[in-house]
């Protein structure tokens, strides 16, 4: 059997036209060429994201603005999260390798060991990423507010904790003076963003009317993100004046003053293309990867059933490494240009 | 031919333990080096936010970045993908498209950008 370094060629491995491109097998050259095509789609995709991002420059969100989140954790850990799940790809690319490895001595036992290994790696980053996804979806306590004169801020500061709503004029559900201490984050946020909330008094679904006792948010800052009559992108406003430019734009009762997550068509975190980019490129190679598991766990079926021993090498593992391995390599670039940049 | 699957498997070829000793310590070699540049960019990326620095500083550190992205893109593509070990010809093949069509887009694009962005913040306001 050849080595790695001479690259002589037997009888049996030519191709039907008794020649072999590049000393390369047939089904290994093709896997190259379409990732070679798939490379260029993200290419595509990545740079139409930078020529968007130039166009608005100042506006565009920064990552460790964005992402700052941990489960079941409070507080500001900025990119730790996507830290972590770039580790957590990287590592399942090294096992990938040594099943690869593994392979080249027909270890059956260690080539089922590292690919199973890889298989988990990549369920723990699909499932990373949903959670990124939920969080971007649902958004932060305060989300981006229009100010009075039209400019928008993303909100920084400390959220009052909502006591209860105590209900003035009955509706379906909830009669006069009933206190309720249910889902009120929820409801509150969901009002706001509607315009249901007016002078401190919200409108519920069941059309009651109830008194919020909320304690007052504190150590606000508003961070102008657009242009509206008088403030410029860039301007912080904090304070007292903060608190009362952000409650004004609570309790005017309109419709989308404060913006809470993200959507296809607006999202807090900045212009409506950031959202729009961040659903296509990261849900784009996040469905690679999901194919990459599953294509993985096929391999894997037939490395334990033998199929691939029998044949007398591990080629399979090899080409669909390749497509594992690319996927990684893909992530480097969405994890720089949208996180960290 | 018919099944090209099933044919003898012997240019990437198998290799013997001792070799593979060799092999996967090159392997964890190249993990450690993508977990450092890793753990560093986000250790820039927090101790330096954007918003704490100096428009120069973070234009180096942009960069800097970039530069790590591609050391790491290099190290995945050339050594866990094995594109290392191809033959010259077919890296080329390979990675030519990018050097050509990838550069000359983002610098038509970026530049473009620039040019709508300069253009919107004239006429707009």
């Amino acid at each position: 059997m050849a080595g790695h370094a001479s690259k002589q060629i037997d009888a049996k491995t030519l191709w039907g036209g008794k020649m072999s491109p590049f000393s390369t097998s047939y089904g290994k050259l093709m896997m190259w060429f379409f990732l070679v095509s798939d490379a260029l789609t993200f290419s595509g995709l990545l740079i139409s994201y930078g020529f968007t991002r130039h166009d608005y420059l100042g506006s565009w969100p920064i990552g460790e603005e964005t992402f700052h989140s941990l489960p079941f954790l409070d507080g500001n850990y900025p990119l730790i999260y996507v830290a972590l799940m770039t580790f957590i790809l990287i590592v399942s690319s090294v096992t990938m390798v040594l099943a690869v490895e593994a392979g080249h001595r027909m270890n059956k036992k260690q080539v089922t060991k590292w690919l199973a290994l890889t298989i988990v790696g990549g369920f723990f980053f699909v499932g990373s990423q949903a959670w990124e996804w939920s969080h971007f979806i649902h958004g932060t306590e305060f989300g981006r507010v229009e100010l009075a004169d039209g400019s928008q801020a993303i909100v920084k500061g400390n959220f009052g904790e909502i006591k209860n709503f105590e209900v003035t004029v009955a509706g379906h559900h909830h009669a006069v003076g009933d206190k309720i201490t249910e889902d009120l984050k929820h409801e509150y946020t969901h009002a706001i963003a509607e315009g249901h909330v007016h002078n401190g008094i919200i409108t519920l679904h069941d059309g009651s009317q109830a008194k919020i006792n909320k304690a007052a948010n504190t150590e606000m800052i508003l961070d102008i993100k657009e242009f509206g009559g008088k403030y410029k992108i860039g301007d912080k406003i904090e304070g007292a004046e903060a608190v009362a430019m952000y409650e004004e734009a609570v309790n005017a009762g309109e419709k989308n003053r404060i913006i809470y997550g993200a959507n296809m068509k607006q999202n807090e975190y900045g212009p409506q293309h950031y959202g729009q980019f961040f659903f296509f490129i990261t849900g784009f190679h996040g469905f690679h990867v999901f194919s990459g598991v599953m294509i993985n766990l096929i391999i894997l079926f037939g490395v334990i059933g033998g199929v691939y021993h029998k044949r007398g090498h591990y080629e399979m593992v090899e080409k669909t490494g390749l497509y594992w391995h690319f996927v990684d390599l893909v992530w480097v670039f969405v994890f720089t240009f949208f996180y960290l940049v | 031919m018919l099944r090209d699957d099933i044919i003898e498997y012997s240019l990437e070829g198998h290799h013997s333990e001792e070799e593979g000793v060799k092999l996967r310590k090159t392997i964890w070699k190249v993990t450690a080096i993508l977990t450092i540049i890793t753990a560093l960019e986000v250790a820039v990326g927090i101790m330096f936010p954007k918003s704490a620095v100096s428009e120069g500083v973070w234009t180096a550190i942009k960069i800097s970045y970039i530069i790590l992205t591609l050391v790491k893109a290099a190290y995945i593509v050339l050594s866990f993908m094995h594109l290392g070990d191809e033959r010259k010809a077919m890296r080329y093949v390979i990675l030519i498209p990018y050097f050509i069509f990838a550069l000359y887009l983002i610098f038509v694009l970026i530049t473009e950008g620039n040019a709508i962005f300069a253009a919107l913040t004239q006429y707009a306001s």
